[in-house]
C-alpha cells in the first residue's frame, strides 16, 4: 500500500509514451506533454494516483474526445474543411435549433430529461458495455445494464428506473469455430452470456426489459456491441443539482474492490488475444445491491436529504468526486472507503470501478437522517470527505496526500485535438439485370425472413420480465399468439393514468457499407416510424445517438463518423426531433495476432427514440384483425436496394442505399399518426428490413390471417418496374397498414391531408397540405383474408409469391429456437 | 374503515409497486413496509387485516428461491406471524411471496404443521420465462378466489415456480381442497408446455391453507388490473376490469368484515 512518484519530468517523447502504455492510461504523447508541463510549473512528479485521476478524467470514455475535437474533414472531388467539433456542430446544434420547450435537461446531466405529465418528467440514456462484454458476455452485458440505470438514479435528484431497453451486435452464430480469431469467444457463447447477463441483472431490479433489438455481421466476432439503455420517472421538482462547500461525500452501496480498474482507459484499447489477460477491467455486478440503494436514495430523495448525486461509473470515485466538486473542490480521505478486501493501493481504491457505488452530496445537518434510511434498507453509507472551496482535489490517504489537482486543469488542461478524417465512398458489386429477381420470390421472401436479424427473437425476449411494474401496454411480442413482432412497447409508468411512454430503436449498419451517412439517416426514420407505428406521433418525440465505431485515429474511420452525424443533424432538424443524449464507442477493433488482421466493426449507430403518448388507449399493434379489411402500403417505394436483406441472401451490397427524405417522410408521419389518432387504423407494421414483402408477411402471421396482395397498388417512383424490387427495397418512411372498409374513405381523405383536425399537423405540413402539393402517397395492395393463404401478384398479374402463413412463421421462428 | 393492508418488502422485492396499485383500486388502506421494520418492532402486524408478499427475487433469490426471506419470518417473526394467522386474517403471496410462503411452512399447512411440505423447483424449461397462460380456477374455500371466473388469464414470470411434492402431499392437498389454481390447455387436453409454463406436478399453480385464508400463487394477478393490460387488447373485445383484480377485491371484501 504506497504511493508512487512517476517520473516524468525528465522522460522524453519515448518515456513518455511508455509509461502512459504500460500504465494503461491511454494518454497520448501530446497529453503526456501537457501533463509534464503542468507538473513541471509545480516543479515536482505527479504521484500515481494523480496520474491516474488525470488518465480518467481524459479518457475518451469520460471526455469524448473525439466528438469535441477539430476535425480536417476531406471528401473526394470537395475542398477539404475544417469541423469545429462533431458533437457541437451537428448533435448539439441539430438540438439547440429545434429547441423543444419540452426537453428539460439535454447533454448536460448523466441522461436527457423531457417533459412528461403535471408531476413528472421522464430520464433516457442509452450507453455501451463493449469491450467488457468481449471479454466476459455475463459480467459484461449485467453491468452494462446495471451501469445506465444508474445513470437514471444519477441524474436530477434521481430517476426511478421503469423500463430497460437492449441492442445487441453480434458475429454469426453458426460461425465455424476455425474460423474464430484467435482469443475470441464464439459469437453464440457470447450471445448467450449477454442474454442471459442482461436477463439477471433487469430481472431482479424489477425493470420491464420491453424492447430491443439484435444483430448479427461477422465483423462483430471480435468486437461485439452491448448497447443497454435505461428510463427512468422522476418528480419535476427533482429535476436540479447543486452542490456547496461543506457538503459530505457520501458514497452509497457497494463495497470497493480491485474489479473494474482501468475500464475508463480499457475501452479506448483495440481487442486481441491478449485482452482477456486484463481480467480486472470487467467489473463485478449485483444487482439486488442496486434494488437496494434504489429504494434507500428515492426514499432520501423524497426527503430531500441530499442535493447532488452521480453514479459511480467508469474511472470510479475520481471521476464522480472529480466531477461534482469540478466548480468548488473536493477533499476526500479514501481511508474511510470501505473495501471488500484490504490491500488496495491507493490509487485502487480511488480508480476501481467496483458496481452499485452512488455518490451524493449530503449538507452536514441531513447526515442522520440519511444514514438511518440507508440502514433501514440494509445499505452502507460512508462519509468519505467534504466539498471545499479550494478548487483543488485533494486525495488523503492515512493522513498523508496522495494527490492535489488543481480542478481547472483536471477539467480544462485536456489540450485540444486536429483530427484528420478522409471520406473515399465505396464501389460494391452491383447485381446485373437478371441476375437475381426472377419469380417466384417465395424462398427469397422465407430467406430474408429466417436471416437472423429478421428471424424471431421470442427465445430472447420471454427471458426478459416485461411485465413487472405492471404498466406495460403493448408488448414485444404481439399477435393471435402473442408472439408477432411488435414496433415498439408502451408503458404507463404511473399506474392508473393512461399517459404512456413510447420506445423503440432504429439501428442498420447494412447500409453504412454503401455510406454512413444514409445509415444514420435511416436509423433515425426507422426509430421514428416505430413510434408512429404504434400510434405515437412527433410532436414530442426525442432521440439519443449512440456511435460504436472504429479506431477514430484512423483517417476512413473518422470520415464515416463525419458523415453519420451529419446525416443526424439534417434528419433531426428535418423531423424535429431532438436529441437530448448520446455516448460514443470507439476503438471497436479486434486484431487477430495469428493472422495480423485487423478487423473494425462495421459503422454503427444506434438511434434510440421515446415519445410521450397522450393516451395509450389509441395504441394499434402490427398483427392484421380481420378478414376483410384493407391493406395500405404508405410511403413511396425507390430502386433503394443496396444494403439490403434481399442483396444479402444473394451476397450483393450493391451501391445505392435507401435515402431519407425528410419532407415526404414527416408529412407521412404526421398524417398517419392523426390517422391512428382518429381511430382509422386497425393494425399497423413499420417497413423496413425485408421491406413491403417482410413487413406484410409479419403481419398476416402475427394476426394469423392470410392475404392476397397485388403490386400494382404500390406507390412507386416511376423508375420502378421490378416486382422484387417493390416487394423488397427498403425504402424509409414507408409503412403498411390495415383498415376496416368501413374506414377506408375517412382513412383516405386523411392521408390526402383533407383534416377534420388540422391542428395535429406542425405548420409547414399543414401548409403542404393546403396547398395541395402534398399528398402522402398511399395504395391499397390488398386485403386480408380468412385462412392461411399468403398470395401476392406481380405487376402483371402473375402470383410472385404463393405460399401459406404457416410456412412464412415457421421460416420465421426456426432460426432462435434454441 | 378501510381495510389495512400490509405489503411486506425487503432487499429485492419488486412487484411492491404493482401491488400496492392493486389493494389501493379496490379499497385497501396499504402501507409499505420492510421486513427489517417488523424485525425491530417497529410495525405491529396485528394493526393489519390483509399481509401480502408481493414478487421479486427477495435477497435475490441466493441460495434458493424465497429462502432467506421465509427463514426471516420462520425465525425472526415466528410468535407475530402465528398470532396474526391464529386471529383468522388474511395472507398472500404472489410469485417470489408463494415461494417464501412455501419455504417458511405457511403453505400448504397440512395438518396444521409448519414444516416445508411442498416446494417450487426450477421450471423444466430450465430458464426464465415471462408469459401469459390459462389458468381454471377450482373448487376451495379460498377467500381470495370466491366466485372468480372459471377460467383467468394472467402472466407468468419466473424461473422457479415448478410446485412439486412427494406423492403422499399432493394427494393430500388434492383431497382437501387445497388446490386453488391450475394451468390449463388452449385447446383441450392435458396442458404441455408452455400451457403449463414450468412443469408443476398437477399442473399446479396456486394452493391455499385448510383454513382458505393464507394463499399463495405463481401467476401474477396485480400485472393484469385493467383491459390495457392485456397482451391482446388491440385486438379483442375485453371487460374493462382484468382478471386480476377480483382476487384483490375478495380479500379486500372479507378483510371489511373483519374488521
Amino acid at each position: 500500500m504506497t504511493v508512487k512518484q512517476i517520473p516524468i519530468l525528465n522522460a522524453d517523447a519515448d518515456e513518455l509514451s511508455r509509461i502512459s502504455q504500460e500504465g494503461l492510461l491511454s494518454l497520448n504523447l501530446a497529453e503526456m506533454q501537457a501533463i509534464q508541463t503542468h507538473f513541471a510549473k509545480l516543479g515536482r512528479n505527479p504521484t500515481d494516483v494523480e496520474l491516474e485521476t488525470i488518465a480518467q478524467t481524459w479518457s475518451e470514455h469520460c471526455v469524448h474526445k473525439t466528438f469535441k475535437s477539430m476535425i480536417e474533414y476531406a471528401e473526394t472531388g470537395r475542398e477539404t474543411e475544417m469541423i469545429d467539433g462533431l458533437f457541437k456542430t451537428y448533435i448539439q446544434r441539430a438540438t439547440e435549433e429545434i429547441g423543444a420547450e419540452w426537453c428539460v435537461s439535454v447533454f448536460t446531466d448523466n441522461a436527457g430529461i423531457i417533459e412528461f405529465d403535471d408531476n413528472y418528467n421522464i430520464v433516457f440514456k442509452v450507453e455501451t458495455h463493449n469491450h467488457p462484454s468481449a471479454i466476459e458476455p455475463y459480467g459484461g452485458a449485467g453491468t452494462g445494464i446495471g451501469g445506465v440505470i444508474r445513470d437514471s438514479l444519477g441524474t436530477g435528484l434521481g430517476a426511478k428506473p421503469i423500463l430497460n431497453t437492449d441492442v445487441f451486435c453480434f458475429g454469426l452464430p453458426d460461425l465455424s469455430y476455425d474460423e474464430l480469431p484467435k482469443g475470441a469467444l464464439h459469437p453464440k457463447r457470447i450471445f448467450k452470456g449477454v442474454v442471459s447477463g442482461v436477463r439477471d441483472y433487469g430481472n431482479r431490479m424489477g425493470i420491464p426489459t420491453a424492447n430491443g433489438a439484435i444483430l448479427f455481421d461477422p465483423r462483430y466476432t471480435g468486437n461485439p456491441l452491448v448497447y443497454c439503455g435505461n428510463v427512468g420517472l422522476i418528480p419535476k421538482d427533482r429535476c436540479d443539482k447543486t452542490v456547496e462547500p461543506g457538503d459530505l461525500i457520501v458514497a452509497v452501496g457497494g463495497r470497493t474492490g480491485r474489479d473494474g480498474i482501468h475500464g475508463a482507459t480499457f475501452s479506448s484499447l483495440e481487442l486481441d488475444d491478449t485482452s482477456e489477460s486484463l481480467g480486472s477491467v470487467v467489473q463485478i455486478g449485483n444487482p439486488i445491491m442496486e434494488k437496494k440503494i434504489v429504494d434507500a436514495l428515492m426514499g432520501a430523495r423524497d426527503r430531500q436529504l441530499y442535493r447532488n448525486i452521480t453514479d459511480c461509473g467508469a474511472g470510479g470515485f475520481s471521476s464522480a468526486v472529480g466531477e461534482m466538486g469540478q466548480e468548488i473542490g473536493a477533499d476526500v480521505h479514501l481511508e474511510n472507503i470501505p473495501l471488500k478486501y484490504t490491500a488496495l493501493d491507493p490509487w485502487e481504491i480511488w480508480l476501481s470501478e467496483a458496481q452499485e457505488r452512488m455518490v451524493i452530496a449530503v449538507p452536514p445537518e441531513n447526515r442522520e437522517e440519511l444514514m438511518a434510511i440507508c440502514e433501514a434498507e440494509s445499505v452502507e453509507a460512508t462519509v468519505l470527505g467534504t466539498f471545499t472551496d479550494t478548487h483543488r482535489l485533494r486525495v488523503f490517504y492515512r493522513g498523508e496526500i496522495v494527490a492535489d489537482l488543481d480542478m481547472d486543469f483536471l477539467h480544462n488542461g485536456l489540450p485540444r485535438h486536429t483530427k484528420k478524417a478522409v471520406w473515399d465512398p465505396p464501389q460494391h458489386s452491383e447485381p446485373k439485370l437478371g441476375q437475381i429477381g426472377s419469380p417466384p420470390l417465395t424462398e427469397d421472401l422465407c430467406s430474408i425472413l429466417a436471416s437472423p436479424n429478421v428471424a424471431s427473437k421470442e427465445w430472447v425476449i420471454r427471458q426478459y420480465d416485461h411485465e413487472v411494474q405492471g404498466g406495460l401496454v403493448l408488448k414485444p411480442l404481439v399477435g393471435r399468439d402473442n408472439d408477432g413482432p411488435g414496433d415498439a412497447c408502451i408503458t404507463t409508468p404511473v399506474l392508473g393514468s393512461r399517459k404512456g411512454v413510447i420506445v423503440s430503436n432504429g439501428i442498420n449498419p447494412k447500409y453504412g457499407d454503401i455510406d454512413p451517412y444514409h445509415s444514420a439517416a435511416a436509423a433515425i426514420d426507422e426509430a421514428l416510424r416505430n413510434i408512429i407505428a404504434v400510434g405515437g406521433n412527433l410532436e414530442q418525440t426525442a432521440l439519443l445517438d449512440n456511435f460504436s465505431w472504429g479506431n477514430p485515429d484512423k483517417h476512413d474511420r473518422l470520415g464515416g463518423l463525419v458523415r453519420s452525424a451529419r446525416a443526424c443533424y439534417d434528419i433531426a432538424v428535418a423531423y424535429g426531433t431532438p436529441f437530448i443524449s448520446g455516448k460514443d464507442s470507439l476503438y471497436n477493433e479486434y486484431r487477430d495476432t495469428t493472422t495480423g488482421e485487423q478487423l473494425a466493426i462495421p459503422p454503427t449507430l444506434l438511434i434510440s427514440a421515446i415519445c410521450v403518448m397522450p393516451d395509450v388507449s389509441k395504441a394499434v399493434s402490427m398483427d392484421v384483425k380481420s378478414p376483410g379489411n384493407r391493406i395500405y402500403v404508405i410511403g413511396r417505394t425507390y430502386a433503394e436496394l443496396g444494403g439490403s436483406h434481399y442483396y444479402a441472401i444473394h451476397d450483393f451490397i450493391g451501391n445505392v442505399a435507401p435515402k431519407v427524405r425528410p419532407a415526404e417522410g414527416k408529412r407521412t408521419m404526421e398524417a398517419l399518426s392523426l390517422a391512428i389518432d382518429q381511430g382509422l387504423v386497425r393494425s399497423c407494421h413499420d417497413c423496413s428490413e425485408g421491406g413491403i414483402g417482410a413487413a406484410a408477411a409479419e403481419m398476416a402471421f402475427a394476426g394469423g390471417l392470410g392475404m392476397r396482395l397485388s403490386l400494382t397498388g404500390v406507390p412507386r417512383d416511376p423508375d420502378v418496374t421490378a416486382d422484387d424490387v417493390l416487394l423488397f427495397s427498403e425504402s424509409n418512411s414507408r409503412f403498411i397498414v390495415e383498415v376496416a372498409p368501413e374506414k377506408q374513405e375517412a382513412f383516405e381523405r386523411c392521408m390526402a391531408g383533407v383534416h377534420s383536425v388540422m391542428a395535429g399537423l406542425s405548420p409547414q405540413v399543414k401548409e403542404a397540405f393546403e396547398k395541395g402539393i402534398a399528398a402522402v402517397p398511399i395504395g391499397c395492395i390488398g386485403t386480408v383474408v380468412e385462412g392461411v393463404d399468403f398470395v401476392v401478384n406481380g405487376t402483371d398479374g402473375s402470383a410472385v409469391v404463393e405460399t401459406t402463413i404457416d410456412q412464412l412463421k415457421e421460416s420465421w421462428q426456426e432460426m432462435f429456437r434454441w | 374503515m378501510k381495510p389495512k393492508v400490509l405489503i411486506l418488502r425487503t432487499a429485492g422485492t419488486n412487484c411492491d409497486y404493482e401491488t400496492d396499485h392493486a389493494f389501493q383500486l379496490v379499497g385497501g388502506e396499504t402501507s409499505l413496509i420492510h421486513v427489517n421494520q417488523l424485525i425491530a418492532g417497529e410495525v405491529d402486524l396485528m394493526d393489519y387485516q390483509i399481509m401480502a408478499i408481493p414478487g421479486g427475487f427477495s435477497y435475490g433469490d441466493d441460495v434458493a428461491a424465497g429462502i432467506l426471506l421465509a427463514n426471516e419470518m420462520r425465525y425472526k417473526l415466528a410468535d407475530s406471524l402465528t398470532a396474526y394467522v391464529e386471529s383468522g386474517r388474511l395472507m398472500i403471496g404472489i410469485c417470489n411471496g408463494f415461494q417464501v410462503l412455501v419455504r417458511a411452512g405457511l403453505l400448504p399447512r397440512l395438518n396444521s404443521q409448519d414444516a416445508q411440505q411442498t416446494t417450487l423447483a426450477m421450471n423444466t424449461s430450465a430458464k426464465f420465462e415471462c408469459r401469459w397462460i390459462q389458468l381454471e380456477t377450482q373448487e376451495s374455500n379460498c377467500i381470495f378466489t370466491q366466485g372468480l371466473k372459471p377460467r383467468v388469464y394472467l402472466p407468468v414470470a419466473h424461473a422457479e415456480g415448478r410446485f412439486t411434492a412427494p406423492q403422499p402431499i399432493l394427494d393430500q392437498i388434492e383431497a382437501s381442497g387445497q388446490v386453488v389454481f391450475r394451468y390449463v390447455s388452449t385447446n383441450g387436453g392435458a396442458p404441455e408446455y408452455p400451457d403449463n409454463p414450468n412443469g408443476s406436478d398437477h399442473h399446479i399453480a396456486g394452493i391455499c391453507d385448510p383454513t382458505g385464508r393464507i394463499f399463495g400463487m405463481m401467476p401474477h394477478p396485480e400485472r393484469f388490473l385493467t383491459r390495457l393490460n392485456h397482451p391482446r387488447w388491440t385486438r379483442e373485445d375485453l371487460p374493462e376490469e382484468g382478471d386480476g383484480l377480483a382476487i384483490f377485491q375478495n380479500a379486500v371484501d372479507y378483510a371489511s368484515r373483519l374488521s
